[in-house]
């Protein structure tokens, strides 16, 4: 779709805007484009405090998390407990700091299976053509009709044991997770690069290139991604926001990490039974998760204003 | 349009196909024998087990075992669950109304808010209500369901205490009461995948129209003096949609995963909430029928959205 549309309005300001300053790089003109939106920068700080916080938190809040503690058991906020505590009393501030580190690695993590796989397959399917690509988009469209979230529950329930038994709990339900939603998320990084390399190895450079005798492998990885790398960015900020959320649903189902790992979705689950008298359990852990997926999702549009300047939605 | 519905009913069958594949490799890939346990009892001599491997055709090369699987599932015959001790079919029939109550209702619901917002937003680009339907896009699909249906409950039940947050199946009430209590317990799950569905929609319907508006037949609609409303309603709106459709089909599976979560939270006896608890019984049949299911049902889908192609765009079903 990018390519048959005209150039929006606020694009051609941008390149007006740096004809009037003559240093102005790319990545510099980006970066000015970005900031125009106003809510992805506020966006990127509020996202960047979430990291900074759930990256050093622990080593400043030194309650641990697992400090079982009756006499302050269900206690909403307080100087003491700033979140206020959970039904063994243990600190819900700590507890949080410790699992939103997993929360939001599973998300990158994720994000990068995702990014990687889809961008193989979609390289693959594009620069082959033919039948290949045929076979490739058939699996693609295939897995996009798959519905994720039964797969994803089928899949943790039958390998699960085997491989908690291979790695150890945490790292066995980690590497789980993060390839199973990976794994029925690159579908829609696939069609965009393809889509991306069927129309950029018809440009003149990449023919160029070509007659100057450069290998395939070399105008792939010199010339076609780079240039196709914008869309990508944007897909995958998404599908951070998408993983983080696929990673909640399956600790709030009960069926995510153990219940030792307090990642957001777990603590929410654990908190959805006691709704009435400790409100402030749930809507912390929640609150958060919403507030990391809303500042992603706004950081994607931003980058899609950014990098993608004639797409116009 | 009967030869294209049956093309499509035709092309869906490929997919039908992938998607049991698919489940059987998960399922013929797992590590895990059904029969681990009799191995490991010493009650059970090692021929007899054997024996029953032999019966069961679990020593058949992988591909016999599929066909054998999916020629069993087609006869309707999807295996009997270990925890419910009834078959499976029976199982499913007896929840499926319920999920396809809430998530038909939702997907309405969702229509009804998006198709107006997102036109409006279009027609008055950049104003406040464009802005501020935008923000409340982000945040509609920024919320996860598990969280908006806590946050339901919160207020609705807690706080407030205007509606039940347990879906019973076996009202008390009969007559005109019984559709209202009815009708009062499926509000909230019913309004928390509509509002996930319309947030996204919105965007697509809005992004759409602005497409369309700006193309020339547009123009000549307006010149010759139509009122702006029905340059919309009439010529602007039919074409809109088709991208729409597209959209939409696409997001079919991932609705199914907020109508599991929506079930489990205000406990709809629906397939999802039967997923669930299966999995936590360890009750493989369910899990790979229910799978199943809802793979069946994103087709299903995707079938009514090529419905709705030939529909709103006669050239694709004659072609």
């Amino acid at each position: 779709m990018a390519g048959s549309t005209l150039a929006s309005p606020t694009a051609s300001a941008g390149r007006e805007f740096s004809r009037g300053n003559e240093a102005a790089s790319p990545g510099l003109e980006t970066w000015r484009r970005f900031c125009r939106h106003r809510l992805a920068v506020a966006s990127t700080v509020i996202l960047a405090a979430m990291l900074l916080a759930v990256a050093c938190g622990p080593f400043l809040w030194r309650v641990p998390i697992n400090d079982i503690d009756f006499t302050a058991h269900l206690d909403g906020p307080s100087w003491a407990h700033p979140f206020g505590t959970d039904d063994l009393g243990q600190d819900l501030l700590a507890r949080m700091l410790y699992g939103g580190r997993i929360s939001l690695a599973v998300g990158l993590a994720a994000m990068l299976v995702a990014v990687t796989v889809g961008t193989a397959i979609g390289a693959a399917a594009g620069m082959a053509r033919g039948s290949v690509d045929a076979a490739l988009m058939w699996l693609t469209d295939l897995f996009l009709s798959l519905p994720p979230l039964p797969l994803l529950l089928l899949v943790i329930y039958l390998f699960r044991e085997p491989l908690t038994q291979l790695v150890g709990p945490e790292l066995g339900t980690f590497i789980l997770i993060v390839a199973v939603i990976g794994g029925f998320r690159w579908m829609q990084v696939a069609r965009l690069v393809r889509g991306q390399f069927l129309s950029l190895r018809e440009k003149e450079f990449v023919e160029a290139a070509r007659a100057v005798g450069m290998s395939s492998r070399r105008l792939v990885a010199r010339h076609i991604l780079p240039n196709s790398l914008g869309p990508i960015i944007v897909a995958g900020t998404i599908d951070v926001a998408a993983a983080i959320i696929a990673e909640s649903t399956l600790s709030f189902l009960g069926l995510g990490f153990p219940p030792d790992i307090p990642t957001w979705g777990r603590i929410l689950f654990d908190a959805k039974d006691y709704l009435d008298i400790a409100p402030h359990w749930a809507l912390f852990a929640g609150g958060a998760i919403f507030l990391a997926v809303l500042s992603i999702n706004f950081i994607g549009d931003g980058l899609r204003d950014a990098l993608d300047p004639r797409s116009s939605a | 349009m009967g030869r294209y519905l049956l093309r499509r009913l035709l092309i869906a069958i490929p997919s039908l196909l992938g998607i049991s594949l698919v489940l059987f490799a998960v399922l013929a890939l797992a590590p895990g024998d059904p029969f681990g346990e009799l191995a490991s009892n010493p009650n059970v001599p090692p021929e007899v087990a054997a024996g029953l491997r032999a019966k069961f055709g679990l020593d058949d090369p992988v591909f016999l075992r599929y066909v054998r699987w999916l020629s069993a599932m087609l006869h309707g015959d999807w295996g009997f669950s270990f925890v419910s001790r009834t078959d499976v079919d029976s199982l499913i029939w007896q929840r499926l109304p319920a999920t396809l109550l809430v998530i038909g209702s939702s997907q309405i619901v969702a229509l009804l808010i998006a198709l107006p917002v997102g036109v409006y937003s279009a027609m008055r680009r950049y104003s406040i209500f464009d802005q501020l339907a935008n923000l409340w896009a982000f945040i509609g699909f920024s919320l996860p369901p598990f969280f908006t249906g806590l946050l339901f409950i919160l207020l609705f039940s807690i706080y407030l205490d205007w509606l039940p947050f347990v879906f019973r199946s076996d009202l008390g009430a009969s007559g005109w009461d019984w559709y209202w209590e009815e009708f009062k317990q499926a509000l909230m799950p019913v309004a928390v995948l509509a509002l996930f569905q319309a947030a996204s929609w919105t965007r697509y319907v809005r992004s759409s129209v602005l497409e369309v508006i700006r193309l020339d037949y547009v123009t000549t609609a307006r010149a010759k003096g139509l009122p702006e409303r029905r340059v919309i309603v009439k010529h602007v709106l039919r074409n809109a949609l088709i991208p729409v459709v597209t959209l939409v089909a696409l997001q079919m599976p991932a609705l199914f995963g907020g109508a599991i979560v929506t079930e489990q939270i205000f406990r709809i006896p629906g397939i999802g909430s039967l997923l669930i608890s299966s999995i936590l019984a360890n009750d493989t049949p369910v899990i790979m029928a229910v799978t199943f299911v809802f793979a069946c049902l994103v087709v299903l889908f995707n079938l009514i959205a090529d419905l709705l192609y030939g529909w709103l765009d006669p050239r694709i079903a004659y072609r």
